[in-house]
């Protein structure tokens, strides 16, 4: 055990690195991800099929490829064809690209579940679109997307593991480095997982809080 | 102040109206009753563009009522809908319920669209539920503040879908004292209802729809006591005396 505790604070400067570098890639991809997918979704949701039908095929064709191919045609194809990113640029976009599409969805499945007569009532007093999903559309979709997209959130934190295959730094990567050169595998791995639950832990737990709040709000 | 000229609607191959002629004059109250089913929804939903119709025309104030065209919102903010199931907006309070609309589509003054809205409330009876939230108000105080919403429009007409329909039977008065009010103020007003007595007492005239046609319609008085068609008897026996 004491041997355990020497060894963790020796791994442990190079892991918290690593773990900064996850919590900077999960913070960014979320946040654009976040953003592109309520576009995602609005567009789906438009009514209009020259902007709802492509963006549908891009969802489709995105949801379909599995995330280390798409981090791999961003870091190792776009250079080809003169878009030179970093291992870091490639990984969060890599994976905002990704999660928009699955938030975007959870975002649209919100938006539909909102009640017909809401719409109607907007529309009934003169409403037009835009002021009617942000003043009554948007604001009840939010509640309802809560637990699905705090889901989510949880999960681009576990994925953004990932990123460490195209050489992002990141606490995996950094495992991976150090129990290579120390064959401490045990302990190194050990420290990895327990880093991650130190923020999925809370995460889900603020999630759940800030959903007893909303659940409790009018 | 609304007419309908021989107004077709089908959902699909179903069709639902077959041609509707009718008229509502400024300050009248029009009744519009008739069967499950008949196309009384949808008729009135046509009138604010909720729905689409494919033949003949709809026109209020002769203006041409186009579901598709820009115009529409313009209309809606003259002609206010009250729904059967109240249709309030769940995360806003009663008076911001009955603000929404005046300061967000009209774009009033916020203070004196305040002032009104408080006094909208006031005048549906409900001047302590000001800050409540629709969650925690009954069935009819929640249709009275859709109606001051509609209100708050400063509408030139009001379409009422079945308002007490879905309300408990101890609180239908209530809503329909506050329309009766309205009426004496001469709003105009399209009221789809089951209420016959309300109709009766209420009404300038009746328009009485079946399979998507106008059967019968008239003064109130003369439709509700002396039916001439034979369907428009049927219909009335069974809803004033329901077995
Ligand atoms: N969105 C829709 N799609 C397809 N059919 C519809 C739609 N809305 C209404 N209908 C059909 O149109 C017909 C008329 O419906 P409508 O709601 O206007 O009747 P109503 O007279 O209001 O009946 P109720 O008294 O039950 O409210 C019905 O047969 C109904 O099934
Ligand atoms: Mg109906």
């Amino acid at each position: 055990m004491s041997k355990f505790l020497t060894q963790s604070a020796e791994y442990m400067p190079l892991l918290l690195k690593g773990l900064w570098l996850t919590i900077a890639v999960t913070i960014l991809a979320l946040c654009l991800a976040t953003v592109l997918g309520l576009v995602w979704a609005l567009l789906r949701t438009s009514g209009i099929r020259a902007l709802a039908a492509p963006t549908r095929v891009l969802v489709e064709f995105v949801r379909g490829i599995p995330i280390l191919v798409i981090l791999f045609y961003i870091y190792f194809v776009m250079p080809e064809i003169g878009i030179d990113l970093t291992a870091f640029q490639a990984g969060v976009i890599g994976l905002a690209l990704t999660y928009s599409c699955y938030i975007g969805e959870t975002f649209r499945a919100g938006i539909e579940a909102v009640d017909k007569g809401q719409v109607e009532a907007a529309k009934s007093i003169g409403m037009k679109r835009p002021l009617m999903m942000r003043r009554v559309v948007l604001p009840q979709a939010f509640r309802i997307v809560l637990p699905p997209y705090a889901n989510n959130v949880v999960m681009l934190l576990k994925d953004s593991s990932q990123v460490s295959v195209i050489s992002v730094a990141e606490l995996t990567m950094q495992g991976k480095m150090l129990a290579s050169s120390t064959f401490n595998n045990m302990t190194v791995f050990t420290l990895v997982a327990l880093l991650y639950l130190c923020l999925t832990i809370p995460l889900n737990f603020v999630m759940r809080r800030v959903e007893i709040a909303m659940g409790k709000a009018p | 102040m609304i007419r309908f000229d021989d107004v077709h609607k089908s959902f699909g191959s179903h069709q639902v109206l077959k041609g509707v002629t009718a008229g509502i004059g400024k300050g009248e109250v029009v009744c519009l009753i008739g069967p499950s089913g008949s196309g009384k929804s949808t008729l009135l939903r046509c009138v604010n563009g909720l729905e689409t119709y494919q033949s003949g025309r709809i026109a209020i104030d002769g203006q041409p009522v186009d579901a598709e065209s820009s115009g529409i919102h313009d209309i809606r903010t003259r002609v206010s809908m009250v729904f059967q199931r109240f249709n309030l907006f769940p995360h806003r309070t009663a008076l911001e319920n009955v603000m929404e609309g005046p300061l967000y589509v009209l774009r009033q003054d916020a203070a004196e669209v305040r002032e009104r809205a408080v006094a909208l409330l006031t005048r549906v009876g409900l001047a302590d539920k000001v800050n409540a939230y629709p969650g925690s108000l009954s069935g009819g105080q929640q249709q009275r503040v859709a109606i001051a919403r509609a209100l708050a429009m400063q509408p030139q007409a009001i379409l009422f879908d079945e308002p007490t329909s879905a309300l408990d039977p101890e609180m239908v008065g209530e809503v329909l004292q506050v329309m009766r009010a309205l009426a004496e103020e001469h709003m105009t007003m399209l009221v789809v209802t089951h209420e016959i007595q309300f109709a009766r007492e209420v009404a300038d005239s009746v328009l009485f729809l079946d399979g998507g046609r106008i059967v019968e319609q008239g003064p109130a008085g003369e439709i509700l006591r002396n039916p001439k068609h034979e369907r428009t008897q049927d219909f009335l026996r069974r809803v004033t005396h329901p077995v």
